[in-house]
């Protein structure tokens, strides 16, 4: 039961890490469709 | 593999296309449309148009500076407008890449069709259908008990490590599961009763949680390959298992190593079907980065598979849009077999077989269950390690 809690919580760790990795990375939708000319911020 | 599933997504979507295609004669309208045309479309039935796609003029067939329409040069109004239609016209954008220039991309309304009309359709049934079989199953069956009931010791059956990475699968996919039918239902079911905002707001949610969750399924998939595979190569006790039929509508307890044959499909299946929706769920969240059906309908055509079915030449040339439409319907497909597969698995897991679920609940099984249902596997271990006496 405990180590199922903790395959749980290791998803949901995995899944906000991914969402940080990739924003930070460059392939959030507003950069990845936006051209130079765009100020997103 | 990927292949041969592609074929078969094609093979369900073109059939039927193929078998109702008309060939009607234009002569009488110099090759424009016709009523029967007009009437066939009206019916959903699919049209030559190959008259329609291949007229968009060209300088062999201009006339000439002194004629009618000469000034306009190779191609007319008409001419321009078809070219648009089919994707053949030589239109340049200065941003959005190759998407731009795609104006009109007709591939869309069989694919939106396809989703909205037979993707829920057949889709719902096979989950509901999957569901009630084995409620039905349940029934006659009842639970699967350990014959002579528990031997009140337990042997270890699956380690912390193993667990961890099994629950790391099964929590994604089912936030997964319910997160993807919620994109492909929640217009259809939720809408009319929580309305557009709330329908909205979960459908948000619903999409953030699947493309970040999908991670953690990717990362357990391959976590889950390196740990089992080896217990999972097919070999001769596969053979008693099945003669008798896994023992499902009997009492017979075939011989069985650390998985038995039962499991070993559910093992590749996950695998297989789990690196294919991975394959599709890639391309779709980099969008049209990672364009795969043109290619595969490339090797297939190679192959030879789709004209021995006589469904001609598979396209190998399609729209960026068309490639993201066909990775969507793969995607959903293969996710709803997959959903079934599992749904069946979680049955025998937990409600379906007595002593089942402690194996992924504390790592440990009792003897007789064990004895029954592995005989081999707990032979193996019982000459290795002692038993524990259960805590009380």
């Amino acid at each position: 039961m405990k180590v199922m809690l903790i395959g749980f919580a290791a998803t949901i760790v995995i899944a906000f890490a991914a969402d940080e990795l990739l924003s930070n990375s460059g392939f959030s939708t507003p950069e990845v469709y936006s051209g130079p000319a765009v100020r997103l911020d | 593999m990927r292949s041969v599933l592609s074929f078969i997504l094609v093979f369900f979507l073109a059939f039927p296309l193929v078998a109702q295609e008309q060939k009607v004669d234009r002569a009488s309208t110099g090759g424009a449309q016709t009523l029967e045309d007009i009437m066939a479309r009206q019916k959903g039935l699919s049209v030559d148009d190959n008259d329609r796609r291949n007229s968009t003029g060209g300088p062999g067939s201009a006339k000439g500076i002194t004629d009618q329409l000469g000034t306009l040069g190779g191609a007319s109004d008409p001419e321009l407008w078809r070219a648009i239609r089919y994707g053949s016209a030589n239109a340049q954008s200065a941003s959005n890449g190759d998407l731009g220039p795609v104006l009109i991309q007709s591939a869309g309304m069989p694919w939106w069709k396809f989703r909205e009309g037979p993707l829920r359709t057949y889709g719902g049934f096979l989950l509901l259908g999957t569901i009630a079989a084995l409620l039905l199953f349940y029934l006659g069956r009842g639970r699967i008990p350990v014959d002579g009931g528990m031997a009140g010791t337990t042997i270890t059956r699956f380690k912390a490590f193993e667990r961890f990475a099994h629950w790391l699968l099964a929590g994604s996919f089912i936030l997964l599961g319910f997160t993807g039918l919620l994109s492909l239902f929640g217009r259809a079911i939720l809408q009319p009763y929580f309305g557009k905002e709330l329908n909205s707001v979960v459908l948000i949610a619903s999409k953030w949680v699947h493309n970040n969750v999908s991670w953690a399924f990717m990362i357990a998939l391959v976590i889950v390959f390196v740990l089992w595979v080896y217990h999972n190569i097919p070999n001769r006790t596969d053979l008693v298992w099945i003669k008798q039929g896994g023992g499902i509508f009997s009492d017979a307890h075939p011989p069985a190593r650390k998985f038995n044959f039962g499991q070993k499909i559910i093992f590749w299946g996950v695998i297989v079907l789990g690196a294919s929706v991975s394959a599709s769920g890639l391309s779709l969240l980099f969008p049209f980065e990672i364009p795969m059906f043109a290619k595969t309908f490339a090797i297939l055509n190679d192959t030879g598979l789709p004209q021995a079915f006589g469904l001609g030449t598979l396209q190998t040339e399609m729209s960026p849009q068309q490639e993201m439409q066909l990775a969507q319907a793969w995607h959903a497909i293969v996710s709803f077999v997959m959903m079934a597969m599992i749904i069946a698995h979680i049955y025998i897991g937990s409600v379906g077989m007595e002593g089942a679920y402690s194996a992924m609940g504390n790592g440990e099984v009792d003897e007789k269950w064990a004895h029954q249902h592995h005989s081999i596997w707990y032979d193996e271990v019982k000459g290795k390690v002692s038993t524990k006496e259960p805590a009380e």
